[in-house]
């Protein structure tokens, strides 16, 4: 090998080798350039940082609105400057204190009732459900796995109509009972498809050790493979919860009192001739709170949780 | 231990052959329960399924009826809602504002997420503190989130006006005008959602393999020529999930639109859910409003469908590079 070809062969051997890029160039313009390109990127660093900034700037600014709004007293309600005496009377008149407690009360547990009882029957049925879509190969299973994906991609009010028909016919309509049912559309195909892919996880040779040491299936699987997707389940389940506790248009049209949630309450104060935009917007932030602390708890599965176990974080 | 009261598994003696004739049926047995255990296990999900799959199919049954609250006893009336609201100007209209909300909000959300996911992927000090508060707008529920941003819009309480003013827009107006609700209404759609497509592309980009980036560095290829020729192709099969779930819940959107504009001014935000849900709630026309949902269902199922192939040609290509 001469020379001769190793000039030929550099263009494409050019990603790989990396000796013969500096060596083209004398020692003091490459520093130069070196240098030129550090201040670019320092210049690139700074707008970089300049973006995100703006963009978290967009993304709090409601939060610290609302938060502020909901600290304003009725007088300073209708005001948008920031400097002002906070009171926390808008929560206590939302709660009900002074008076013995208030529907907003209700709808918040109302609210922790239907989404978890969603959650228990999502986990009752779909855990089995998940564990044979992910150990076995059968007949119908890709159908009852796409059938579910189906049922979050369907526009609701497909389903509500009819549903708010027979409801009101066997008197599940304003029930507790009621709303567990309907929000398994939210929940079972979030439980179903992100536990598949936690249990697809795990190598199957786990099982099959387990049953060659005397173990039972259902012992292998309870004893075995349970207890090491408990931190997928335990994702799975606060997932559900939170979208349970936001779902907004199964309360919406099948509650009117009894079984209403915070979602569908918080509208109420917007309603009626004189608008409490304070108490909408304590109202509001308390809503908010649950869904927002679990999901803090759960950051680490959020991204295989919200994309159905399609990608894994 | 409870364990040895059970019959050996079969697995265990498989290595003496089938000799004996109570073994082999036992076998026999066992394989036939454990061909019938899937099946088993996926019951409660099926039944459930089915319970769902009911009330679907007498919606769809619905659109062949004239049932409304003032007609309670419907009559057969066929393809007649089909026929009327396909002619109506009415429904042309809100399929349009339906695509024009979901492919602009889609697109908005993608480009942002993306982009917040290159700055993220810095990992330097910041982008650590960002990561952890990327995620609230998409806990907030969506439809609190619109009533959140309906009082920041309001011009009399919200932050927008003295900001605009601050900027030197004059006349701001809120959501008063049709093409300002459109647009807020895509904004606050994309606040809940950016974050969404930006931590799925921030997994996909922590996944990358390294040295085809350091190879085009020492190349000297621009940042722009990298993230067109190596990062967006390989970052494809990440993003595409992030489009296809943007997509088919923007198309369906109600809980944004409805808290913050209602559909108006006039019909200017009225998507086809909006007039479902006016048709068959409002208006009780059941029967009307249920063949709006199922035009938009079918428009629905046949997108996903389409994107969902794609998808998997994209990631069987992917596994196979």
């Amino acid at each position: 090998m001469g020379p001769t070809t190793e000039t030929t062969t550099e263009p494409m051997a050019g990603p790989a080798t990396s000796a013969p890029a500096p060596a083209k160039q004398p020692p003091t313009s490459g520093s130069t350039a070196n240098q030129r390109k550090a201040q670019r990127g320092s210049a690139t660093g700074l707008l970089a940082n300049l973006a995100l900034v703006l963009y978290f700037a967009f993304s709090l600014l409601p939060v610290l609105f609302i938060v502020a709004l909901s600290l304003k007293t009725n007088a300073e309600q209708t005001t948008t400057y920031l400097w002002f005496t906070p009171t926390l009377e808008n929560y206590q008149t939302v709660l009900g204190l002074g008076d013995g407690g208030s529907s907003y009360v209700r709808f918040f547990l109302a609210s922790l009732a239907t989404s978890t009882g969603a959650v228990l029957v999502s986990l009752l049925i779909g855990i089995p459900a998940a564990y044979a879509a992910a150990r076995y190969r059968f007949k119908g299973s890709e159908d009852l796995m796409f059938t579910l994906l189906s049922f979050r991609f369907a526009p609701e009010l497909v389903v509500i109509i009819p549903l708010g028909v027979i409801y009101q016919q066997i008197g599940l309509y304003d029930t507790i009972f009621g709303m567990v049912w309907v929000l398994q559309l939210v929940t079972m195909p979030l439980v179903v498809w992100i536990l598949r892919s936690f249990f697809q996880d795990l190598p199957a040779e786990l099982e099959e050790a387990a049953l060659l040491d005397g173990y039972t299936r259902s012992q292998a699987f309870l004893k075995i493979v349970l207890p090491l997707v408990r931190p997928g389940i335990a994702a799975v389940c606060l997932l559900a919860f939170i979208f349970a506790w936001n779902n907004f248009i199964f309360p919406f049209t099948l509650t009117s009192g009894d079984a209403q949630t915070v979602t569908v309450s918080s509208l109420a104060f917007l309603g009626g001739n004189q608008v409490r935009f304070n108490l909408v917007a304590a109202g509001a932030v308390m809503a908010v709170l649950p869904p927002l602390v679990l999901a803090l708890c759960i950051q680490r599965y959020l991204v295989r949780g919200l994309s159905f176990g399609a990608v894994k974080g | 231990m409870p364990l040895t009261a059970e019959a050996p598994p079969p697995r265990q003696d498989s290595a003496d052959g089938a000799s004996t004739a109570p073994l082999a049926e036992a076998r026999r047995v066992s394989r036939r329960r454990k061909a019938l255990r899937p099946y088993l296990l996926s019951v409660p999900a099926v039944l459930l399924c089915a319970g769902i799959l009911y009330p679907f199919f007498l919606g769809v049954s619905y659109t062949f009826f004239d049932f409304s609250a003032q007609n309670p006893q419907p009559d057969v009336v066929g393809f007649e809602n089909f026929a009327t609201i396909l002619a109506s100007d009415e429904f042309w209209a809100s399929a349009r504002v339906t695509l024009l909300f979901a492919l602009s909000a889609t697109a908005l959300e993608t480009v942002l997420g993306v982009g917040v996911a290159l700055l993220l992927n810095r990992s330097s000090l910041i982008d650590k503190l960002f990561e952890r508060v990327l995620i609230v707008p998409l806990m907030v529920a969506p439809i609190l989130a619109a009533i959140m941003w309906k009082l920041l819009l309001l011009p009399e309480v919200g932050w927008i006006r003295p900001i605009a003013e601050f900027f030197g827009v004059t006349g701001y107006n809120g959501t008063d005008s049709p093409v300002m609700a459109m647009v807020w209404a895509i904004v606050v759609d994309a606040w809940i959602f950016t974050p969404f497509v930006a931590i799925i592309a921030l997994a996909g980009l922590r996944s990358l393999p390294k040295s085809p980036f350091e190879a085009a560095s020492v190349d000297g290829a621009s940042w722009w020529l990298t993230f067109r020729k190596l990062t967006l192709p390989m970052l494809w099969p990440y993003l595409l999930v992030a489009v296809i779930f943007r997509l088919m819940d923007n198309l369906k959107m109600f809980d944004v639109i409805f808290g913050l504009t209602s559909g108006g001014p006039g019909d200017a935000t009225t998507t086809l859910q909006i007039s479902a849900y006016l048709e068959a709630i409002s208006y009780a026309r059941y029967s009307r409003g249920l063949t709006y949902m199922f035009l938009l269902w079918a428009l629905v199922f046949v997108i996903s469908m389409i994107l969902v192939k794609y998808l998997r040609r994209i990631q069987d290509r992917a596994a196979g590079v």
